[in-house]
């Protein structure tokens, strides 16, 4: 394996949009690269659909109060309130950058940016829901994954494509280098640099309905978890509400924040008894809950009675083509129903974690309860955790999330690395790494990667989705030990250089397998439900015992440890969750 | 389930001399995707099957490829409709014009290398301040359709004289140049219609309308490229 050696002030891994404002931020200010395991714009931001909030209030008075109460109330309390306040201050500003940026946003008559309702996202602290989410048809994500990466286009940002980081090398408690896998020629590439950004995107394809894509497998967390980085509040993933039946494909809750509303097989509005104020504009954990509850009460429908209906039948067409276009053609495609005369059945899917590294609000990753930095490692977006949605994000957060924290970790990281000079990076760094890659591809056992896959994704949706209690996760980390004993008898068909995604994927699912773990261990020691854990057997938030984050860290046994540390609260107190 | 055929074109540069024909023989619901059936063979029965993928329902633009002869995104084409309700062959293979590196996988870097030279992105040099420029939904709805695309070379890779002229920019670089020069915000229209005014510009187009009949997000294509071609014959007097 060839081994070819770079080096950069500052590197950035993954090219979404968190990775792409980074870049902005970074390009022209340091010496920096780009990695991406895709390209740029094959990132999941791509897949966004809704649209991204801030409270400009261009169609109806709105402040920024308003939206940190709704985000702190949305995420159940365990929001850190000061991030939070962050985010939703630098939103209206973010906004106007990205339209300075070139982003067609939909536009008022009066030409301004023009702006509809979302899930959670309410007037003067809960009255009804406002017009908060600026919003581009129903493909607001990929337009803004194309306008940063026009950006970086227009500045020459240095893309390395197809490349994907395997390991981070630390040396004397500090950020000293990445190492990765060239898909094009299998050689390694060992980048020496002065701090590294992860904007590596989510990992929900642990689960078997999924809105995520095939990429998603948490290749950033997951290396750092195994050089001792802790994960937070990995517990909390959120169900989106509104998969289609039976393959995940996200249909945005704009669909309801157009008029779409939720039945069961009798045809009743279900969600007017769960929320009676804002009905199907409540949070996604509270309607993937009602969801789940009016199936198992035996209101369900579709093959199995195991979905509800999305009804847009009620819509004007001509609102549908204009506001929709993408989804309703989702539906014609994969499901072959018009939803102009027909409702969509739909289930939860398993859609984003609000876990993950743990930040402070710079993107610097912080590894304890003191918020103590670690030298030069940075992280932005969903693999990060700042935290600003808690136990449970609203809907069009994430892609707020993405672009004020991206811009600031790529600010920070510029400050950094003009303020150090570039660290050592000793010889045979790499020496993991190709450990990993000859173990898989001369290994002698017998063991399919598909299906072990396959089998934690099933057993992940089986007992660790949106219903939980002790003993589905203890099952599940049995589960987890046969599976983890199974892939280190992985063997891959291809032993070829060249494009050998037999290999990559089997890297990935060693990721997956990780990230399941602390997941499962972090939601069964939290004994209570919030957001979007919700524990059978332990059915009520416990603030008293549980108003804190977890941080789950894998000792150099193998075995996962954990501790806390508190929220950081403000001026809004917890108090019962109605909408 | 229903029995069907993957006739998938291969070829493997560490080992093969030129491209060669194989077929797999599996089950699939008629309702799957044409990708689930290429997970299907790569993952059950051939892990050496290159292919690129990532969102698998239409929006990231990775799995272009030739499907029965005609450029479609594998994951948004069912089995149904590429095999029949009864089962059948469907024959696979890369987009053309891209060199092949391996099985379904081209190199992208010369369909990129033209996307980047049309100067893809809004140039503006007003500072309006921390306030955004207003646009009119009319004028917003003139550049709406350019905006769809996913950059997953579906167009250019069916277009003849990209086949036979590989300097050509090809329609999707088109497509994201008009986005910007109908763009009533954007202030480099001319830099951007004396780029496409070149030998490698615009005037290669042959009208075929093989890219709008390729392009997945059903963007008019050819319409585009004849808009930017008129603007640069009449609004530049």
């Amino acid at each position: 394996m060839k081994v070819h050696r770079h080096s950069y002030d500052a590197v950035i891994v993954g090219a979404g949009g968190a990775g792409l404002r980074a870049a902005i931020e970074a390009a022209g200010r340091c010496r920096t690269a780009v990695i991406t395991k895709l390209y740029p714009t094959r990132s999941h931001t791509g897949a966004a659909q809704g649209g991204m909030c801030a409270a400009l209030a261009n169609v109806e008075e709105d402040s920024w109060e308003w939206h940190l109460f709704d985000t702190i109330k949305g995420g159940d309390y365990l929001v850190d309130q000061p991030a939070a306040e962050i985010m939703c201050r630098e939103a209206i500003d973010a906004v106007i950058e990205l339209e300075h940026f070139g982003l067609p946003f939909n536009r008022t008559p009066e030409g301004k940016i023009d702006q509809r309702r979302f899930g959670g996202h309410t007037r003067n602290h809960g009255e009804a829901p406002v017009r908060r989410a600026c919003y581009s048809a129903d493909r607001t994500g990929h337009m803004i994954l194309q306008t940063l990466f026009q950006q970086c286009v227009a500045r020459g940002v240095n893309f390395f494509n197809e490349l994907h980081v395997l390991d981070v090398a630390f040396v004397d408690g500090r950020v000293s280098g990445v190492i990765a896998y060239d898909l094009a020629t299998g050689d390694l590439h060992v980048f020496n640099t002065k701090a590294v950004l992860f904007a590596t995107g989510g990992y929900g394809k642990m689960f078997k309905v999924s809105s995520n894509a095939h990429a998603l497998t948490g290749d950033g967390p997951g290396l750092l978890y195994r050089r001792g980085i802790p994960l937070q509040d990995m517990e909390f993933f959120q169900f989106h509400p509104t998969g289609i039946y039976k393959l995940g494909i996200l249909l945005s809750e704009a669909a309801r924040g157009e008029g779409g509303i939720l039945r069961n097989e009798s045809g009743e509005r279900f969600m007017e008894r769960y929320a009676p104020t804002v009905k199907d504009l409540a949070p996604r954990d509270m309607v993937s809950r009602a969801i789940q509850s009016e199936v198992l009460e035996g209101r369900g429908v579709g093959q199995e009675k195991d979905a509800v209906y999305l009804d847009l039948t009620h819509l004007p067409p001509e609102q549908i083509d204009a506001k929709l276009p993408d989804i309703t053609d989702f539906v014609r495609t994969y499901l072959g129903i018009e939803p102009k005369t027909e409702p969509i059945p739909i289930q939860p899917t398993a859609h984003y974690a609000m876990g993950g590294i743990p930040t402070n609000v710079d993107g610097e990753v912080v590894v304890d309860a003191d918020g103590t930095v670690f030298p030069g490692l940075y992280a932005a977006g969903e693999c990060a955790c700042v935290s600003v949605h808690g136990s449970n994000r609203l809907g069009t957060n994430s892609l707020l999330d993405i672009v004020v924290f991206g811009k600031r970790g790529g600010r920070a990281m510029v400050d950094f690395v003009r303020s150090i000079d570039l660290p050592a990076l000793p010889d045979g760094v790499e020496a993991d790494v190709r450990g990993r890659i000859e173990n898989l591809v001369s290994g002698a056992g017998g063991e399919k990667v598909a299906r072990i896959r396959a089998d934690l994704q099933a057993a992940m949706t089986e007992k660790a989705f949106v219903y939980r209690t002790e003993e589905t996760l203890s099952s599940m980390l049995a589960t987890l030990g046969d599976l983890v004993r199974r892939y280190a008898e992985v063997t891959v068909d291809d032993k070829g250089p060249t494009f050998n995604y037999d290999l990559t994927e089997a890297l990935e699912l060693g990721y997956l397998l990780d990230l399941s773990e602390a997941l499962v261990v972090s939601a069964r020691a939290r004994t209570e439900s919030r957001g979007a854990q919700f524990r059978t057997d332990h059915p009520l938030r416990d603030d008293a015992n549980w108003m804190r984050h977890t941080l789950a860290t894998r000792k150099g046994d193998g075995t996962v440890e954990l501790s806390y540390k508190p929220v950081v609260g403000g001026d809004y107190l917890p108090m019962e969750r109605k909408y | 389930m229903i029995d069907i055929e993957l006739k998938v074109k291969r070829f493997n540069p560490d080992c093969d001399e030129k491209p060669h024909w194989q077929t797999f023989a599996l089950q699939a619901e008629p309702t799957d995707r044409v990708l689930d059936a290429l997970h299907t063979v790569r993952w059950d029965q051939d892990g050496t099957l290159s292919f690129r993928r990532s969102c698998a329902h239409g929006v990231c633009g990775s799995d272009a490829m030739v499907i029965n002869g005609a450029n479609a995104l594998a994951c948004i084409v069912l089995v149904k409709d590429a095999a029949g309700n009864d089962g059948g062959t469907i024959t696979v293979e890369a987009i053309r014009g891209l060199p092949v590196i391996k099985d379904l996988v081209v190199d992208m870097e010369p369909f990129f290398a033209q996307y980047r030279s049309v100067m893809p992105y809004l140039v503006n040099t007003d500072d309006p301040g921390y306030t955004e420029r207003l646009q009119s939904p009319e004028d917003r709805a003139r550049y709406d359709d350019t905006t769809k695309c996913i950059l997953c070379a579906a167009c250019t890779t069916a277009c003849p004289v990209y086949w036979g002229n590989s300097e050509y920019v090809g329609p999707a670089a088109i497509v994201n140049a008009h986005r910007f020069v109908f763009d009533s915000r954007d202030e480099a229209g001319a830099e951007r219609l004396d780029l496409l005014n070149q030998r490698t510009g615009v005037w290669k187009c042959r009208t075929a309308f093989s890219c709008s009949e390729a392009c997945p997000r059903g963007i008019k294509v050819t319409q585009a490229i004849q808009e930017v071609k008129r603007k640069s014959l009449f609004d530049r007097i």
